[in-house]
């Protein structure tokens, strides 16, 4: 079972029932285990796929309902303020991809690190990050998580592990290459997982990293999360083969249903104990993106609305916590949409909050430029004289 | 001291003399001082699989230590076996520097030492190599990155401006990029127009990166060092054809700012303004211009990225005149942009408008003759400071 931080889930051995059909739990006893089944099974490349069935318990799947229900929240908040033109740039949303961010941060821990492109705002919260400090950046304050400086797309917490937050397409993965380097190098037994899209799958730097990562045996695992169009291009359009957990021929390859959290979960524990004994994984999350390409993209012009509408009604990962919930007795549907308010007015307090907060100090605009202070000293080879201190 | 510079077939002499101490440091006053002027102590023996040179800890003066004489190639990997013993962190990466030693031999002996990890062989991929090692220095190591060529690390350039330049910037702090980025580059002996790029006038405009370029073997090791110990990401420019220069170093050890430029000769009329080899074109310009009775300054800027304006300005204060010599291009070159600084900060100071003398706008020719003339030679600078002392 995974561990998160938030919350601690005990190791109970409970006797499991055929792990067919999911399991009903009478007591809401919130360490119990329930199994359920992912929705499709997983499909695999030159590796044998996990089991379908999933352990979770009523614990975390109130917090993937909360979670997800706060992600969904910020990414239609945002949307608004982008309107009202409080957030100005890029801003690309994440609203329907939010079961790969929390069914990802379900399996791992936060020294595992997570890198992923210019979709961040909800892997950002998933890493424990802020609703405060994501509006105040999105909204260019100084209390924003990069001071302001980043921006939608700069989203940044070394302490959690989530190196960004990154603008240009596909250049995150062979920085997500150099972040497992350094895992193995300091023998650190953690994973990097490095996320991009289908439309980042085509990069060459992509094979060039991943190549490298099969080469040393590091422990990466690149995260294909493949909501079906790049930008405008659909991706049978942009791929001569949309298989993308294929695509990496010579590395295991695993698709997974991304709307469904558990799927994720499940994948996502898979593979990093395949990245620390094996080298190199792709996942391919098979999600979608409700929303355009980012504000500036009305995302109908090349699909039609049925088919978002659609995806909505069958596959919306919160709707599949909700029933999973309720299937459980887990929580009552009123206790639910309580939730749901509740973490519509804590996101509107933020935005109120960032809105208030201060615009950063001129003089912000030359400070970590360079990094400084840190004292090293150069010196003449007789010592008698320190020549200066490099700033 | 002589420097030999083997594979120079330009030069009229055998060698070019520079007169130097043997162990001091240039203050930026222009003062020089000298420790045992070596020129009466020949080199014993050359130290070609350089190990670390033990740090004395004698306090005797420096007049009585003679040091020990090394290639510039030897010098580079000097420093950074001295950093990799020093910080377990550094590591380096590139393309066959690990078994094959390094292709300007700049790695030789490192990875039998450190291990294939510490010492890696990447594959044949700029962008993505250059980009791990930029990752890996997010999370606190310390990579020296090499391009086996620095016209190959423009494959890299996105890695480079975007990357390494701007994300302590973007991230508000949190991440920082200690990275070293090094390579030859330069116009080299008929190597083509493709390996014979000059990127410091394309990296000179990113945000974020210092950019450090070496000439002497005493200042290629110190460079490396201060390099390596930089929190900032830093470029560092060698020359294809500087390897083999040769040039008895200390034995302690030292090391030198990366911010500050170098006086190689003071003087009273006119300050030339160089770096990397077309330093030693200007010390040979500069023999025919003392015997013509002119006096000219001459100063390795070294730091091409912040202009160590500090030196620069005493010396434009004190000659009023200004003649840049560089390798780059004269469109948008390093030189394009020290003129544009001079100006602005000095304008007062200057007798004469600045003259900037740059290789020709032209891709590089195969043809020995070709090459010649598209870079700056001796006797144009002897010409261009004739013609700026009227």
């Amino acid at each position: 079972m995974a561990l998160s931080t938030n919350r601690t889930v005990n190791q109970l051995l409970k006797p499991l029932t055929a792990a067919i059909s999911a399991t009903r739990c009478l007591s809401s006893d919130s360490t119990s285990i329930i199994t359920v089944e992912s929705s499709l099974p997983f499909t695999s490349h030159k590796i044998d796929p996990p089991s379908r069935a999933v352990e979770t318990s009523p614990n975390e799947l109130m917090t993937f309902f909360k979670d997800m229900a706060e992600m969904r929240r910020m990414e239609i908040a945002a949307d608004s303020l982008y309107k009202a033109k409080l957030i100005r740039g890029f801003c690309h949303l994440y609203d329907g991809q939010e079961a790969v961010a929390v069914g990802m941060e379900a399996a791992i821990t936060k020294k595992d690190c997570i890198i992923t492109a210019y979709r961040d705002h909800c892997i950002y919260l998933a890493r424990g990050g802020g609703l405060y400090e994501s509006f105040a950046e999105l909204m260019g304050r100084k209390d924003g998580c990069s001071k302001g400086k980043g921006g939608s797309m700069h989203f940044y917490k070394k302490e959690s592990g989530f190196y960004g937050g990154h603008g240009i397409v596909g250049a995150q993965v062979p920085l997500g290459i150099g972040l497992s380097f350094a895992q193995k190098y300091s023998k650190e037994e953690h994973v990097t997982f490095a996320m991009y899209g289908d439309g980042a799958a085509n990069q060459g730097q992509l094979f060039e990293g991943l190549n490298m990562a099969a080469l040393w045996d590091l422990p990466a695992i690149l995260v294909c999360e493949n909501n079906h169009y790049g930008m405008g291009t659909a991706e049978w359009r942009a791929a001569k083969s949309p298989a993308y957990y294929k695509r990496g021929d010579y590395v295991p390859g695993l698709k997974v249903d991304g709307m469904d959290a558990l799927a994720v979960k499940q994948a996502c524990k898979f593979a990093k104990e395949h990245a620390l004994k094996n080298g190199p994984i792709i996942l391919e999350m098979d999600t979608y993106r409700y929303h355009g390409h980012s504000m500036s993209d009305p995302g109908s012009t090349y699909r039609t609305r049925d088919e978002i509408s659609g995806v909505r009604q069958e596959r919306d990962p919160i709707e599949r916590i909700r029933k999973l919930i309720l299937a459980h007795d887990v929580a009552t549907e009123k206790e639910l949409k309580d939730i749901e308010k509740e973490k519509r007015k804590v996101v509107d307090e933020a935005i109120a909050k960032a809105k208030e907060s201060p615009m950063p100090d001129p003089s912000d605009l030359f400070t970590n430029v360079y990094v400084k202070g840190f004292g090293v000293e150069v010196f003449g080879p007789d010592r008698k004289e320190v020549r200066a201190t490099l700033p | 001291m002589l420097i030999w510079l083997l594979a120079c077939r330009n030069c009229d002499d055998k060698g070019i003399s520079v007169r130097k101490g043997s162990s001091f440091v240039v203050r930026s006053d222009g003062r020089l001082s000298y420790g045992l002027n070596g020129r009466g102590d020949r080199a014993e023996h050359l130290i070609t699989n350089a190990v670390a040179a033990k740090e004395d800890t004698a306090a005797a003066s420096t007049s009585s230590k003679p040091g020990h004489e090394l290639l510039l190639f030897e010098a580079l990997r000097e420093g950074l076996e001295e950093e990799m013993d020093r910080d377990p962190t550094v590591c380096v990466m590139g393309e066959d520097v690990g078994h094959y030693g390094g292709s300007y031999k700049v790695t030789k002996g490192l990875a039998p030492k450190y291990g294939d990890l510490r010492v890696l062989d990447t594959p044949i991929a700029e962008n993505s190599f250059t980009g791990m090692g930029i990752g890996a220095a997010m999370t606190g190591l310390r990579p020296v990155v090499e391009g086996m060529n620095m016209g190959f690390l423009l494959l890299a350039f996105n890695q480079i401006s975007n990357n390494c330049g701007m994300l302590h910037y973007t991230s508000g702090g949190q991440f920082k990029i200690p990275i070293v980025i090094r390579g030859p580059g330069g116009v080299g002996r008929q190597l083509g127009a493709e390996h014979s790029q000059r990127l410091e006038s394309y990296f000179q405009s990113i945000p974020g990166i210092q950019m450090v370029a070496c000439s002497t073997p005493y200042n290629a090791k110190g460079l490396m060092k201060a390099a390596i110990r930089s929190d900032n990401p830093v470029i560092l420019f060698e020359h294809v054809l500087l390897y083999n220069l040769k040039e008895r170093i200390p034995d302690e050890e030292y090391v030198l700012n990366l911010e500050e430029a170098e006086m190689v000769r003071p003087g009273e009329h006119v300050t030339i303004l160089t770096y990397s080899r077309m330093r030693y074109h200007v010390m040979q310009a500069a023999k025919t211009l003392v015997n013509k009775g002119y006096d000219p300054e001459v100063i390795d800027i070294r730091s091409l990225k912040p202009f160590d304006l500090y030196t620069i300005g005493k010396s434009v204060k004190k000659t009023h005149r200004v003649l840049i010599v560089e390798e780059c291009m004269r469109t948008g070159g390093i030189g394009a942009s020290l003129t544009a600084a001079i100006t602005e900060n000095f304008h007062d100071y200057l007798d004469a408008p600045i003259v900037c003398l740059s290789s020709q706008d032209v891709p590089t020719p195969y043809a020995g003759t070709l090459e010649n003339w598209t870079v700056v030679q001796p006797p144009q600078i002897v010409t261009a400071v004739e013609q700026l002392c009227q």
